[in-house]
């Protein structure tokens, strides 16, 4: 069955979304993504979508379900390397994706990944 | 009126949908439309053809280029059988859905066009029309 592969590096996960996702295929991403946010106990998730078209309800939706999703696990979310055509698509579609981190691209994605992480764990240590 | 290409898609699968996203820019980029239009125009699409399949119970598209007036234009027909929607006010607003989708595709897809109609009768099925100009 066709999958879209999901690297480990370190604590995180990372997903290069390569193709244009049919539905199946999107809810199949975010079955195996939190499976394996459970399984490798991973603390961020990185999903680079800078080869993706476009951004329609459908996959809006799953990247804030994955977001949410991953955040009741114990892991952060970004999503990275969103095109300007797609961002102005999606904001007159009517979606701002609530409660979804961005960044630039995949770098900037990693330092707040990395930073919010820290930041947990402070956090933890005074509680 | 003068229509300038005509394309036909089934849409049956959730694999057809992406088939149509595909011919639309096509379409789109024969026709010059710049990124952003084309963007708009593919996920409109999108959003109508999934809204085929999971409430009409599958249908098709047309795709045609036109000009009127000088302007070129792509005009896409998403035609089903389905049950057909009872309220049409009600299903154009943000939000509102029957199913379990985030309410956006018909108001988002009108938002993305630049002229919109919609036909539908209980029990005989839908017909949605869109263009967007170059």
């Amino acid at each position: 069955m066709e999958r879209i592969p999901i690297l480990k590096m370190g604590n995180f996960l990372l997903v290069t979304v390569q193709v244009d996702m049919h539905d199946r295929l999107a809810m199949t991403l975010q079955e195996d993504l939190t499976s394996k946010i459970v399984a490798t106990h991973a603390r961020g998730v990185l999903i680079d979508i800078s080869a993706l078209e476009i951004v329609d309800s459908f996959i809006g939706r799953m990247l804030a379900d994955i977001a949410a999703m991953s955040r009741i696990l114990d892991a952060e979310t970004v999503v990275v390397g969103m095109r300007p055509a797609v961002a102005i698509t999606l904001v007159e579609l009517g979606l701002s994706l609530p409660g979804v981190r961005t960044a630039l691209n995949v770098e900037r994605g990693m330092d707040l990944l990395k930073a919010r992480i820290k930041e947990r764990l402070a956090d933890d240590g005074t509680a | 009126m003068t229509v300038l290409l005509s394309d036909q898609r089934v849409v049956q699968t959730s694999e057809d949908v992406v088939a149509v996203r595909q011919a639309v820019r096509l379409r789109a980029v024969e026709l010059g439309f710049n990124l952003v239009d084309q963007t708009k125009i593919v996920t409109a699409a999108s959003e109508l053809a999934r809204n085929t399949l999971q409430y009409g119970g599958g249908g098709q598209v047309t795709i045609e280029g036109i000009e009127r007036l000088g302007r070129r234009g792509l005009r896409l027909t998403f035609e089903d059988k389905g049950p057909g929607i009872a309220d049409i006010e009600m299903a154009m607003r943000d939000g509102f859905t029957t199913g379990s989708g985030l309410g956006l595709g018909l108001s988002g897809a009108r938002r993305l066009s630049n002229e919109f109609q919609i036909d539908s009768q209980p029990g005989q099925g839908t017909r949605v029309v869109i263009t967007r100009w170059r």
